[in-house]
């Protein structure tokens, strides 16, 4: 059998529901991958730790408490010094669009802003993911 | 791979990642690093946590291995979850109640889909727990969704099984009667804050005094584990169970059983694979249309098939 994606699905900050971020476990999961969900309030430290330990392939982080600013580029950041960087990071939630230049430069891979279908995410993370090959 | 093995004795965790990784991706690989480190594992307890869906079981392993840490232990859990027959997919949610320990220096926490494995553990649960082992951790915890006679594997992997119920589980405890209540060497009622705790304890109890009298009669222990209540006395049973296992020699039983089913696989494995090489030809497809005409039966070609296989393997 095919191995399937692994995808670390995360929802840092302090906001407190997590109704996006399940919608999108949900549909990763019938899409044929694994999803690992860490629960809400996760800080960038928890975050990292278990997706090195999940031996993940993707990242998907979910926020809407505006603190996309900090917390994006500090997942990527530790990630980067635990030699991790070649985990395919994405994000979603209300980020405007002004930010989403800076969180690229700051190794999210993409943003998916609300009202994107589910279905192209599922098609990004299938198009764009690097660590099948490796092994 | 030399790296990774260092990596591995010393408990790096993206090192015990990777191998575990390849203990469900690439068997060949994850098989060279546990022969070349197999003289360093035997040491860690390896305690099942089973029962229904929502009883509390990840909660109930979280408060466990906190305590256990702090008396200095090194702990490896595994969970395993379902894997949805339909799509391949799922959804893995143990760690949400483990999130203290996910930053834990001495706490690996590693989720498993069960991808089309039957009996409740992946193909791969087996080596992950050796590697976790090799890797010097005292315990590892493994976490299965147990409801039924299909999904007692959990025993061929244990040293200690505890089945976890909830009260107002009525009809569980039947399934449970039915046929896997043998599997379990403590009993833990989670949820005792509920309503039916007592009754529930008492069910258990008698069924278990009906049972054939036996050297380790299972005990019972209620337990909270959303506010820490039963944590220890459930250590303590884990511990005297343990000892029970080695005065009676059991322990050892468990262990030679465990190694004869390790070897089992590993052929079966194996043999599978090339079975599989085999039947993606054309030449195998002919003899299956032989068969549709009747020319032949299906056990001669198996019969051929495995003589091929031996074959070619000497
Ligand atoms: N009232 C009460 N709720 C509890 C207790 N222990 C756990 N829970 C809650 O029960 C729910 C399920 O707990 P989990 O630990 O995820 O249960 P589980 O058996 O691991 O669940 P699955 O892995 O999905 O089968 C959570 O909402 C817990 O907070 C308890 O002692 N009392
Ligand atoms: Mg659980």
């Amino acid at each position: 059998m095919e191995r399937p994606i692994r995808v670390l699905v995360a929802k840092p900050g302090l906001d407190g529901h997590d109704r996006g971020a399940k919608v999108i476990a949900r549909a990763l999961r019938d899409a044929g991958m694994e999803v690992i969900y860490t629960g809400l309030r996760q800080t960038p430290e928890q975050i990292v730790e278990a997706a090195i330990q999940e031996d993940v392939d993707v990242v998907a982080l979910s926020i809407l408490s505006g603190a996309h600013n900090t917390l994006f580029p500090k997942i990527t950041k530790l990630l980067k010094e635990r030699g991790a960087e070649d985990i395919l990071v994405i994000g979603g939630g209300v980020i405007p669009e002004e930010d989403i230049p800076f969180l690229k430069e700051h190794g999210i891979a993409e943003i998916f802003t609300p009202g994107t279908p589910t279905s192209a995410v599922i098609e990004y993370i299938k198009a764009n993911v690097k660590r099948l090959a490796k092994k | 791979m030399m790296e990774l093995e260092k990596l591995l004795l010393n408990r790096d965790k993206r090192a015990i990642a990777r191998a575990i990784t390849y203990a469900e991706d690439d068997e060949e690989k994850a098989r060279e690093i546990i022969r070349k480190l197999y003289k360093r594992s035997g040491n860690a307890y390896i305690v099942g946590i089973t029962g229904p869906p929502g009883v509390g079981k990840s909660t109930l392993t979280d408060r466990l291995v906190k305590n256990l840490v702090e008396e200095g232990k090194k702990i490896g859990i595994i969970a395993v979850d379902p894997t949805s027959p339909f799509t391949g997919g799922s959804i893995l949610g143990d760690r949400i109640r483990m999130q203290d320990l996910t930053t834990h220096p001495n706490v690996y926490i590693r989720s498993m889909g069960t991808r089309g494995h039957l009996g409740g553990l992946s193909k791969g649960t087996y080596m992950a727990v050796r590697i976790l082992d090799i890797a010097g951790m005292d315990y590892v915890f493994v976490e299965t969704v147990g409801v039924g006679q299909s999904e007692v594997d959990i025993i061929k992997i244990a040293d200690t099984v505890v089945m976890v119920l909830a009260p107002g589980l009525g009809d569980d405890i039947q399934a449970i009667k039915a046929g896997i209540m043998e599997i379990a060497d403590v009993f833990v009622v989670n949820k005792s804050d509920r309503e039916g705790a007592d009754k529930t304890v008492l069910e258990l109890n008698m069924m278990l005094d009906l049972d054939m009298p036996k050297e380790w009669r299972p005990p019972v222990v209620k337990a909270v584990a959303q506010e820490g209540k039963g944590i220890g006395e459930v250590l303590e049973k884990i511990h005297s169970h343990k000892e029970y296992l080695i005065s009676s020699g059991q322990l050892e039983e468990r262990r030679k059983n465990r190694i004869k089913m390790e070897i089992t696989e590993s052929v079966k494995n194996k043999l599978m694979k090339d079975v599989f090489a085999k039947m993606g030809n054309e030449e195998f497809d002919q003899k299956i249309q032989k068969v549709m005409a009747k020319e032949i039966d299906p056990y001669t070609v198996a019969e051929a098939l495995y003589r091929q296989i031996l074959e070619r393997r000497e």
